[in-house]
C-alpha cells in the first residue's frame, strides 16, 4: 500500500497560480494512492507543454519525451514491460495536434495504457494561440479574426475508432476525476480521459465560470448507460450547453498484450539475452 | 570449363525471376562454387522488367560482371533490353514462338519453355522451372540436385505442383542437354560447400536477433522492409515482439520507449522515413537511450528511385538530428561485416546510451554471397545495465550522474526501488528540467566531449589492402567493398591498393592519416555525386584527395566499369 507522500517530488512546480493542471495533479496522485502500487511501478510518459511537466512533480517513472509523441514511447514501454502500469500525460495540442497520428494508431493498438488528456483548448507555453480543440470564432494573437477551423471533439473521434474507454473529467472537480483516472487505469485497454481545464492566463472563454454552469455527471442518471454507443455518440456531441463528465463508453475489449502474446510472457526487458543461440536460424541459410 | 560465369534471368515483375535466381544459388552453391547475385528490380508488382544477376565462381565473388555469358529472357521485352549487354560467345535464351520473333541471331538459343510449360506442367506459371532446368543442363548441374532445390523452394505447396514442377525442370534440362554437349557452360568445380548463402540484410537482421533485439518497430520502406520481414520471421522462436508503427516518427519513438524499459530495440528505414526519425534520434542524443536504427540507403532526394541504390546518405547521416550529441555510424562492406557490426551496434549503443546508426543500401540488402559459418563467440551481446540483482542495491538514484567517462550507471525502471526520470529538456542529473547554465554546460559536455572520447578508442578499423607500393590507393565506405577488393585484386600489375571504411563516425581520422601518409594517388569510389567521403576525409584528415570515381545512376558498380575507369585514371 502507498501514501500521497510516496507520490510526493521535490521538483519545483512551474505552471501559473490557478491552472487547472493542479487539480489534475492532485486528481492522479489520489488515484494512484488508491491503485495501491509503488511509484517504481508506474510510468508516467509525457509529449511537450504545460501538461507534460506533470511527471515531475509526482513521483513515479518518467519519460518526458519530444511534442507529439508521448504515446509511441508509452506504446514500447507497455509492451517492453507490460507489469507496469503506463500514464499518458499529454495536452489538447500535444495528443490531438502534432501527435493526432498516434492517437488514431493507439486505439486501435488498445495497448492497457491510460491516457490523461489536459485538454484547456489553447497552447499554453507557446503563449494563446489556437489548438485543435479552441471553439470556432475565439480570437487569438495569431487568429486575430477568430478560429475559422472547426474544433475537433476528441471524445466523439475515439468513439469513432472504437477506444474501449471513454472519459471526460474537469480539473476542478478533484473526487470526480480522481474516480475517473482510477477507473481508466483499472479498464484493460486503451483508456482516454480528457480533462477540461481552464487556462487562467490564455483562455477567456472556457473559464471556471463557464465550465460550472454547463458541466454535469453523467453516470449519476441511472439511466445513462455506457455501453450503449449511439447514446454515447450523442453525449460526445454536446457541448456549448450542457456538457457531460464522467465514463461516457466503457466496454471490454481484448488487448494488444492478449493479441500479441506479450501477457503470456515475463517483460521482454527481463530476457537473457546472453549467448543466444541461433544455429537453427542460421540452418536456413545453409 | 571455366572459372567464371554470369548469368541474367529477366522477365516481368510477377514472373518470378527473383525464385529462379534463388534457386540457381542454391544449386551453385551445392555445387561448391562462389556465388554473388543481385536484384535489379522495378518498383512494382506486375509489368516492366527485373532481372536478377547471378555471378558463378571457382574463387570468391564479391561483386558484378558488366557482361552476360547467359541471359534467360522470360518475355519478349527482355530479349532487346539484355541482348546489348551480353559477353562474346554468350547465349540467350528464348522461346522465339511464344515471343513471336522470327529474327536470327548467333547468341539466340531457341527453347520452348512455354510450351515445357503448358505440355509438362500443366500451366504457364511454370516456365520459371522450365528456365531452371534449360539453365542446370547447360552448366553441367546434375539434375538430381536441380529436383532437391526446387523441392526445397517449394516448400508448403502441394505435392502434385513440385512433381510437376520438377517435371517440367526435367522437360527444360533434357532439351539444353540435347542441344549442347555436356557442360557446354560449366564452371570447374569449387570446394566451397559448407557455409552460409544471405544477403545484406538477412545478416542485420540475424545480427539483431543475436544481439538480444527484443524489440523491433518499423514501416515498411524499400528496401528496408526485408530487415523487418526477417526479423517477424524468427520473432515467434527468439521472443521478439516486431510492430508495424503508424509512422517512422511512431516507430523510432516506441523503441526509445522500450529501450527505456530495458528491452534492447530497433527500427529500419530508408532515407525519406529516417528523415521523420531524425528528431527522435536526437531524443536518443538528449535522453541518452540506446537505440540501434538502419538506413537502408536508396536513391533520393524524395522518393527517388525506391528499389535501386545509393550512397548519398553519408552527410545525413553523420549530421542528422538538431543539437550536438554522440552518435555511431557504421557501413557495413560485405555481409559479413554486416552481421557482426550489428551485434556490435547493439553493444555500443548500451555502453555508451546513444544511438547507434547503421547504414546499408539496396546492393548490400539485396545482394546474395555465400560466406563462411558466422564466428558466434566474435558476436556476443555485452550488457551495460544495472542488472536486477544489483538494482536490489541502488538507494538515492540519479539517472544522469554526472561521471568521468560521461556515461550514467543506468538503471531499469521497477529495477530498483526508486524512480527514474529522463527528460528531452535539459535537464539535472536527476532528470529534472532546468535551465541552470553550469549544468547545461556540464551535460552537453557528457553526452558530446565525453562519451565522443570514449567512442573513438572502440573505432573500427578500416580494412587496407596492397597498399604497400601502390601507385592508386582506392578509397570507399558501405557496399563498394566488394568491387574495390576485387579490382584491386584484378590490376594487381598496376598496383592498386584499397581501403574501406566500415565505420564513418566517429571518423577514424587517426588511422586514415596514417594509411594514407605516403599515398601517390588517391581516388574515393563513391555511389553519390558529390563525393561525399573525399569531402569528409579532407575536413577530418586536412587530407586532399586526389579524384573520386562517382555513380549515381541508382545502379551498383560492377567489376568491369571499375576496372576501366581507374585504368582512366591510373
Amino acid at each position: 500500500m502507498s501514501e500521497i507522500k510516496d507520490f510526493m517530488s521535490n521538483d519545483q512546480i512551474s505552471w501559473c497560480p490557478g491552472c487547472g493542471d493542479f487539480g489534475i495533479l492532485n486528481a492522479l496522485k489520489k488515484a494512484l494512492v488508491k491503485l495501491g502500487k509503488q511509484p517504481k511501478d508506474i510510468v508516467l510518459v509525457s509529449g511537450i507543454g504545460q501538461a507534460a511537466k506533470l511527471p515531475h512533480y509526482i513521483k513515479c517513472n518518467c519519460f518526458n519525451g519530444l511534442h507529439g509523441r508521448a504515446l509511441p514511447p508509452a506504446a514500447g514501454v507497455k509492451i517492453a514491460n507490460h507489469a507496469l502500469t503506463v500514464l499518458v500525460t499529454t495536452g489538447d495540442g500535444d495528443c490531438y495536434g502534432e501527435g493526432g497520428n498516434h492517437f488514431i494508431h493507439n486505439i486501435r493498438r488498445n495497448l492497457d495504457i491510460t491516457v490523461i488528456v489536459h485538454n484547456n483548448q489553447i497552447y499554453g507555453l507557446t503563449k494563446g494561440q489556437a489548438s485543435p480543440t479552441t471553439d470556432s470564432g475565439e480570437v487569438t494573437k495569431v487568429q486575430g479574426a477568430g478560429v475559422i477551423l472547426e474544433p475537433l471533439y476528441p471524445l466523439r473521434m475515439a468513439l469513432a475508432l472504437g477506444a474501449g474507454f471513454i472519459g471526460r473529467g474537469y480539473s476542478a472537480d478533484s473526487e470526480h476525476l480522481s474516480w475517473l483516472i482510477l477507473e481508466g487505469i483499472k479498464h484493460k485497454g486503451f483508456s482516454l480521459i480528457d480533462v477540461l481545464q481552464p487556462c487562467v492566463t490564455f483562455n477567456k472563454k472556457n473559464t471556471y465560470e463557464w465550465y460550472s454552469k454547463r458541466i454535469y455527471k453523467i453516470n449519476e442518471d441511472p439511466s445513462y448507460n455506457p455501453r450503449d454507443i449511439a447514446l454515447a455518440f450523442q453525449k460526445t456531441s454536446e457541448w456549448e450547453d450542457k456538457i457531460p463528465i464522467g465514463i461516457i463508453y466503457q466496454i471490454e475489449k481484448e488487448t494488444y498484450e492478449d493479441k500479441s502474446g506479450v501477457n503470456k510472457r515475463g517483460p521482454l526487458a527481463e530476457e537473457n539475452i546472453e549467448n543466444i543461440d541461433i544455429s537453427a536460424a542460421l540452418k536456413d541459410f545453409v | 570449363m571455366r572459372d567464371e560465369l554470369t548469368i541474367k534471368i529477366a522477365g516481368e515483375a510477377g514472373q518470378g525471376t527473383q525464385t529462379i535466381g534463388m534457386a540457381l544459388c542454391r544449386l551453385f552453391k551445392m555445387a561448391g562454387l562462389n556465388i554473388f547475385s543481385h536484384q535489379d528490380v522495378m518498383s512494382r508488382i506486375r509489368g516492366g522488367n527485373n532481372f536478377t544477376q547471378v555471378r558463378v565462381s571457382n574463387k570468391p565473388a564479391h561483386t558484378l560482371r558488366s557482361l552476360s555469358d547467359i541471359v534467360v529472357a522470360l518475355d519478349k521485352n527482355s530479349v532487346a533490353l539484355h541482348r546489348q549487354n551480353m559477353a562474346s560467345g554468350g547465349l540467350l535464351i528464348l522461346d522465339k514462338k511464344a515471343f513471336n520473333i522470327s529474327d536470327e541471331d548467333s547468341v539466340f538459343f531457341d527453347a520452348p519453355f512455354y510450351d515445357m510449360a503448358k505440355n509438362v506442367g500443366g500451366s504457364e506459371l511454370f516456365i520459371n522451372s522450365a528456365g531452371l532446368g534449360i539453365l542446370a543442363g547447360l552448366t553441367g548441374i546434375e539434375f538430381n540436385n536441380t529436383a532437391e532445390v526446387l523441392t526445397n523452394t517449394l516448400l508448403g505447396k502441394s505435392e502434385d505442383i513440385i512433381s510437376k514442377n520438377i517435371e517440367t525442370a526435367r522437360a527444360g534440362y533434357d532439351f539444353s542437354r540435347a542441344k549442347f554437349k555436356q557442360g557446354a557452360f560449366a564452371v570447374k568445380t569449387g570446394t566451397f560447400k559448407e557455409g552460409l548463402l544471405m544477403n545484406g540484410h538477412d545478416a542485420v537482421a540475424l545480427g539483431a536477433i543475436r544481439a538480444g533485439c527484443k524489440f523491433y518497430s518499423g514501416y515498411p520502406m524499400s528496401p528496408s522492409t526485408s530487415i523487418m520481414n526477417v526479423v517477424a520471421g524468427y520473432a515467434k522462436d527468439f521472443n521478439i515482439v516486431v510492430e508495424q508503427a503508424e509512422d517512422e516518427i511512431a516507430a523510432i519513438n516506441m523503441i526509445l520507449g522500450a529501450s527505456f524499459a530495458g528491452a534492447r530495440s530497433m527500427c529500419a528505414t530508408s532515407g525519406g522515413g529516417f528523415a521523420l526519425m531524425v528528431e527522435g534520434l536526437s531524443l536518443s542524443g538528449m535522453t541518452e537511450t540506446p537505440i540501434v536504427v538502419v538506413d537502408a540507403q536508396r536513391p533520393a532526394p524524395a522518393t527517388g528511385l525506391p528499389t535501386r541504390t545509393e550512397q548519398a546518405d553519408l552527410d545525413y547521416l553523420i549530421h542528422s538530428g538538431h543539437g550536438e550529441f554522440a552518435r555511431v555510424v557504421f557501413s557495413p562492406g560485405t555481409i559479413e561485416e554486416a552481421f557482426y557490426l550489428t551485434v556490435k551496434a547493439f553493444n555500443l549503443a548500451e555502453k555508451y546510451q546513444v544511438p547507434v546508426l547503421i547504414m546499408t543500401d539496396q546492393h548490400l540488402a539485396e545482394s546474395y554471397r555465400n560466406i563462411g559459418m558466422f564466428d558466434l563467440n566474435q558476436a556476443k551481446a555485452e550488457r551495460f545495465i544495472i542488472s536486477k540483482e544489483d538494482s536490489k542495491k541502488i538507494a538515492d538514484y540519479k539517472r544522469y550522474r554526472l561521471t568521468a567517462s560521461g556515461i550514467s550507471p543506468r538503471a531499469i525502471p521497477s529495477w530498483i526501488e526508486d524512480v527514474i526520470y529522463v527528460d528531452s529538456d535539459e535537464h539535472t542529473e536527476e532528470g529534472h528540467i532546468t535551465e541552470d547554465a553550469a549544468i547545461r554546460t556540464k551535460m552537453v559536455e557528457k553526452r558530446f566531449y565525453k562519451k565522443m572520447a570514449g567512442l573513438s578508442k572502440e573505432i573500427q578499423k578500416p580494412t587496407a589492402r596492397n597498399l604497400k607500393g601502390a601507385k592508386v590507393i582506392l578509397i570507399g565506405f558501405g557496399s563498394t567493398y566488394g568491387v574495390m577488393k576485387e579490382a584491386s585484386d584484378t590490376l594487381k600489375n598496376k598496383k592498386i591498393g584499397f581501403l574501406h571504411l566500415s565505420q564513418v563516425w566517429p571518423f577514424p581520422a587517426k588511422e586514415i592519416t596514417r594509411l594514407l601518409k605516403n599515398a601517390k594517388k588517391t581516388i574515393t569510389v563513391e555511389n553519390n555525386a558529390a563525393g561525399q567521403l573525399a569531402r569528409l576525409i579532407r575536413r577530418e584528415t586536412g587530407i586532399k584527395i586526389d579524384r573520386s570515381i562517382l555513380k549515381f545512376d541508382g545502379r551498383p558498380f560492377n567489376l568491369d566499369f571499375l576496372v576501366e575507369r581507374i585504368k582512366a585514371e591510373a
